[in-house]
């Protein structure tokens, strides 16, 4: 053996390194890293999403609200598409002939190999006229899906709408929604999304590396059938959704309409409302420009949640069962109204001379003096040092009628409403105040604000005689009509049955005797209980406020109804709501009452919108130019009365405060 | 000698080498079923590429195993001209060859398509051993290396003129015998960094290594100062580095191809091209690395099947080993090959005359060059040369090419006793 035998271990060193070293890269990028592993999947997998129907909406009685209607995608894969007749497509889409081209050349922009979408929401007729046609364009294809029909065309901000999800609405999902799936953006869409989306299916493809089909991944093990969203039942019923939205049509304002013993909404209207197909389809963010966005009198505010209205005289049966439970007051109490309370130096007057005024003729004639008599007594019961305490606990007491805070009704935005506690008004006044600083409250104005599903509510409690059940849309959710915890509790508010009895008949005298407030719109056969209400304001007429239920002995709907500048409660909210339960309790108006109802709905209330900056345009003859060229200042301001009412009470010095009188519009502001 | 007289022919033959190779050929016939397009899997034909392997590998076996029937000191005696031969059919194919993508490598002859290059591997394998084993040199003088270059350059200059850089490649291979047989190590040494130089020229600027070179050679002129000669031939040795780093650039835009050049700067990673040159590299990658640890199992392997990797069958049948098997089958790939070099080397080693062993350590080498260039190719650790995997890849010419090769070595390590 001579030495260069050891030259051997050198070459067979050399093939073990070397082997080592291709070990050691397989080993990294088979092992190691799932790089490979991920661009394979993407080399060969293609998928295609079927996408599932939204679930549908029915009626309390059963009625189909809210449906689906096909529509197609035409979607395109660039790197399939062949040299096509432009034109020949472009007239089977309607569309232009640059559009054709600026969609594909988008489309390329995305990806060459994966569909994109050409041209969403193609109607079943152009779709029609394309499929005979379709084979003549390789490379596109189309995509069935689904959007939203609306068979009666109301309850626009009830229902909300639909739409694709934007880039945040991806991100916030953390990648559950994907480009192109669609969303539920506002009203029973939005907060029903998880039940009416459904299951989004997916077939997975395999394609070769010529962009061939190869037929299906795995034998279909992947692949996920679409499940279609479950149905919603809610408690609309949709013959008052929509006499609601023909009464109230040429009107700012709304109307909430409640079972009280289920807590169901039976109707919601908020107007100027606006049919929810505009915001179907390919127009969608047109109308949405020009109908929502571009109405002066804000469509987009859902004005039964999220309006601010002074309760005004609605809220004075409130006022009595809490002095009647406080033992302030008994039903036979009676104060002397000499046509106006005198609390310190301030004067708050009443509508009406009566002289002795007991408690039910108190509330049927809204007398402003009776309950700012019981306010001053519920506050001053611990004497006039504990002033303080005792407002807090009377407003703890009225907040339990659901002032003041999110009632939970099942729809986006609601809000709450202004309602101060004590420790606002220590701000305010600092540490020395008392209840004639406070006293508008008793009448339902100055800084206290509802919206009208909490003036509604306030009225199913009375009408269930101490309890209610949160407002809820939604009364059954899918085959098994289940139905969300919270909307089946019982809240009571902390005041005996007993003293509901002699609130209720002031109330019945209000809409049934011949001294009420609104005996102009009695109900042949029905006990309407109510209040009209007349909530000042100071650029215009005032609001129009009637809240009531029906019948008295076993309430089946209680109501209230808003409608702003329209002056009197008494003039058209009374009417409105009567009609409402009329149709409710009897399916039909009976009489003479029927043509009033076509009189109610051609009535225009509009409230003409005044810009400083375009004063010259007012005198224009065409009102809508008017509109449009408008600010909605004035409608932000008979919603938002008391933020601005608030801000001047704290600017301003105490002792100024007193002297403003409630019959100065000042807490309207 | 008594078992002789049990089978004259197959006595003494090397068989775990034989199973071996037969492992090697039917893992290149299962994958390359695999490779084929799902299609066409569904009829068993000869006309199928796999059909066609089949025919290969028995033709192959037999013509292995009647490579054994001859007497081994016929390839001693033949060698000249059988080297002849193949540089005539080099000559030939240059003149008369059919272009396939851009090489003239292949003589049609009816149907079939013969690639002299494969071949000139064992010519060139059998006349290098003759000559050592005649005169026995140690390689310390320049003629002896002359000589030794001249057997080797002559093929490796026709095949450049193809041009098939990758199958020319692979007769650098014939260094290892030689190195084995006396030649200094620093030869390797020097190719080895002749290797460095060029990957660094690539990846550091030209003056930077200039200082670097100068640095160490600086040094070690200092550590060795009172040797003359070390001095002088380090000043050597550094004035060649310097002007081969230059003499790179200017080969590497004058000389090389530009896909060759693009294919070097991608396994740099100088530059990326998924859709380009460097879609086969990538695609080669994604399909290995998807198979992960098990692989997708027999058929499973979607990149394999639906055509996602060029050469499949071919010059990148490796993807779909790694795909379809994964880091398991190209363990026990590379384990079979690894193993079968150094039982080759081991073989070489234990033969008598110098003319088996120089042809021993040969065919281990080439096979050695094969696999790694082409498993390197395949998971981006070397330019893609295309050159196939042996006795694995698709293609009559290159695995009888290598039986052929294996075949004459076992032969002559069964006669090991006599002398040739």
């Amino acid at each position: 053996m001579d030495q260069l035998f050891n030259r051997k271990y050198i070459v067979q060193g050399l093939f073990i390194v070397i082997a080592l070293i291709l070990l050691g890269k397989l080993f990294y990028i088979q092992i190691i890293s799932d790089k490979a592993f991920i661009s394979a999947e993407s080399n060969v997998l293609r998928k295609i999403y079927k996408f599932p129907a939204r679930g549908a909406i029915l009626d309390r009685n059963m009625k189909v609200i809210v449906q689906n209607e096909p529509v197609y995608d035409l979607m395109v894969t660039p790197n399939e598409v062949q040299p096509f007749d432009t034109l020949a497509l472009a007239q089977a889409l309607d569309i232009s002939f640059e559009d054709v081209r600026k969609n594909l050349r988008k489309a390329r922009g995305k990806s060459t190999y994966q569909a994109t979408p050409f041209l969403k929401q193609i109607s079943v007729q152009s779709y029609a006229r394309l499929q005979e046609t379709l084979y003549r364009f390789p490379g596109f294809r189309t995509q069935d899906r689904t959007v939203r029909h609306y068979p009666d065309s109301v309850g626009g901000q009830l229902f909300g709408y639909v739409k694709e999800v934007s880039p945040t609405d991806i991100e916030k999902s953390e990648g559950f929604y994907k480009p192109g799936d669609y969303k539920g953006k506002s009203g029973l869409e939005f907060s029903y999304e998880e039940t009416l989306r459904g299951e989004k299916g997916v077939i997975n493809t395999v394609y070769d590396a010529h962009n061939t089909p190869q037929g299906s991944y795995a034998d279909g093990k992947y692949d996920i059938n679409a499940v279609s969203g479950e149905r919603l039942i809610s408690g609309i019923d949709m013959r008052i959704q929509k006499l609601g939205e023909q009464l109230m049509t040429n009107k700012v304002g709304a109307i909430v309409a409640i079972e009280p013993s289920s807590g169901e909404i039976l109707s919601l209207v908020s107007s100027p409302g606006y049919d929810p197909n505009l915001l179907v389809g390919r127009n969608q963010g047109n109308n949405y420009m020009e109908f929502i966005v571009g109405n002066p009198y804000r469509p987009s505010l859902v004005r039964p949640i999220m309006g601010y209205y002074p309760p005004g005289s609605s809220f004075k049966p409130v006022d009595a069962l809490i002095g009647l439970q406080e033992g302030v007051i008994d039903p036979n109490t009676t104060f002397f109204c000499p046509h106006y309370y005198q609390a310190g130096n301030r004067r708050i007057k009443c509508e009406h001379f009566d002289g002795p005024i007991s408690l039910r003729r108190g509330i049927a004639r809204s007398c402003n003096t009776y309950f700012c008599y019981v306010f001053q007594k519920l506050i001053t019961k611990n004497g006039m040092k504990n002033q303080r305490q005792t407002y807090q606990e009377w407003r703890d007491k009225v907040a339990k009628f659901g002032f003041g805070a999110k009632l939970g009704i099942d729809m986006p935005y609601e809000r709450k409403g202004y309602f101060y506690t004590a420790d606002h008004y220590d701000k305010v006044y600092g540490k020395r105040w008392g209840y004639t600083n406070v006293i508008s409250q008793a009448i339902g104005q100055g800084e206290i604000t509802a919206t009208p599903l909490q003036m509604a509510n306030a009225m199913a409690i009375i009408a269930n005689r101490g309890y209610y059940i949160k407002p809820h849309l939604i009364k059954g959710i899918g085959d098994k009509n289940l139905v969300r915890k919270e909307y089946v509790v019982k809240n009571y508010v902390g005041v005996d049955a007993k003293h509901f009895e002699p609130v209720i008949d002031g109330m019945q005298d209000a809409v049934n005797s011949s001294w009420g407030t609104a005996i102009l719109s009695r109900i042949p056969d029905v006990v309407l209980c109510g209040k009209t209400g007349t909530v000042q304001n100071p650029h215009g007429k005032n609001h129009s406020v009637f809240i009531g239920f029906a019948p008295r002995d076993n309430p089946k709907i209680a109501i209230a109804v808003i409608v702003e500048n329209a002056g009197y409660g008494s003039t058209y909210a009374a009417p409105i709501a009567s009609y409402m339960i009329e149709k409710y309790l009897k399916g039909t108006v009976s009489g003479e009452r029927s043509a009033q109802i076509e009189w109610m709905k051609s009535q225009n209330l509009l409230p003409v919108l005044k810009d400083k900056a375009k004063a010259i345009k007012l005198t224009k003859a065409d009102s809508l130019l008017i509109k449009k060229a408008d600010s909605t200042k004035r409608i932000k301001d008979s919603l938002r009365i008391n933020s601005a009412t608030l801000k001047q009470s704290a600017a301003t010095k105490p002792k100024e405060l007193k002297t403003v009188t409630i019959d100065k519009p000042v807490t309207i502001k | 000698m008594q078992q002789q007289q049990g089978n004259r022919f197959f006595f003494n033959v090397d068989w775990i080498t034989v199973l071996i190779y037969i492992a090697l050929c039917a893992i290149g016939f299962i994958n390359i079923y695999a490779s084929v397009p799902p299609e066409q899997t569904a009829v068993f034909g000869f006309s199928t590429l796999y059909g066609k392997q089949l025919i290969y590998i028995i033709t192959g076996l037999v013509l292995g195993l009647s490579i054994l029937l001859f007497d081994g000191r016929l390839f001693n005696v033949f060698s000249p001209f059988i080297y002849g031969g193949t540089l005539i059919l080099l000559m030939a194919v240059l003149l008369i060859g059919n272009k396939v993508a851009g090489n003239q490598a292949w003589i049609a002859i009816g149907s079939f398509k013969l690639q002299p290059a494969e071949f000139a591997k064992f010519g060139t394998a059998l006349l290098l051993a003759r000559y050592v084993g005649a005169f026995n040199p140690k390689f310390r003088d320049i003629k002896s290396i002359g000589i030794a270059g001249l057997i080797v350059g002559a093929p490796l200059l026709l095949i450049m003129l193809q041009p098939d850089t990758g199958s020319a490649l692979v007769f650098l291979a014939f260094m290892f015998p030689l190195y084995r047989e006396g030649l200094s190590g620093y030869f390797l040494l020097i190719f080895l960094g002749m290797i460095v130089l060029f990957v660094a020229d690539f990846l550091v600027p030209t003056y930077i290594l200039i200082i670097i070179i100068t640095t160490i050679a600086g040094l070690f002129i200092y550590n060795n100062r009172r040797k003359q000669k070390i001095i002088f031939s380090t000043i050597l040795v550094t004035v060649f580095a310097i002007g081969y780093l230059f003499l790179i650039k200017v080969a590497y835009e004058k000389v090389l191809a530009p896909h060759q050049r693009s294919r070097i700067e991608l396994m740099l990673g100088l530059k990326t091209d998924n859709k380009g040159a460097g879609y086969n590299v990538i695609q080669s990658q994604i399909a290995i690395g998807s198979g992960q640890a098990t692989g997708r199992g027999f058929l499973q392997g979607t990149q394999t099947k639906y055509g996602y990797v060029p050469e499949q069958s071919t010059d990148f049948i490796f993807s779909t080993i790694g795909e379809e098997w994964g880091f398991l089958g190209c363990s026990v790939v590379i384990g079979l090959y690894i193993f079968l070099l150094l039982r080759l080397i081991n073989l070489a080693e234990r033969q008598r005359s110098t003319f088996s062993r120089v042809y021993g350590y040969s065919v281990a080498c080439i096979l050695f060059f094969h696999v790694f260039i082409n498993i390197g190719m395949t998971i981006g650790i070397i330019p893609v040369i295309g050159i196939p995997l042996p006795l694995i890849s698709y293609g009559g010419s290159s695995l009888w090419s290598f039986t052929i090769l294996l075949f004459i070595f076992l032969k002559l390590d069964s006669n090991r006793m006599g002398f040739i």
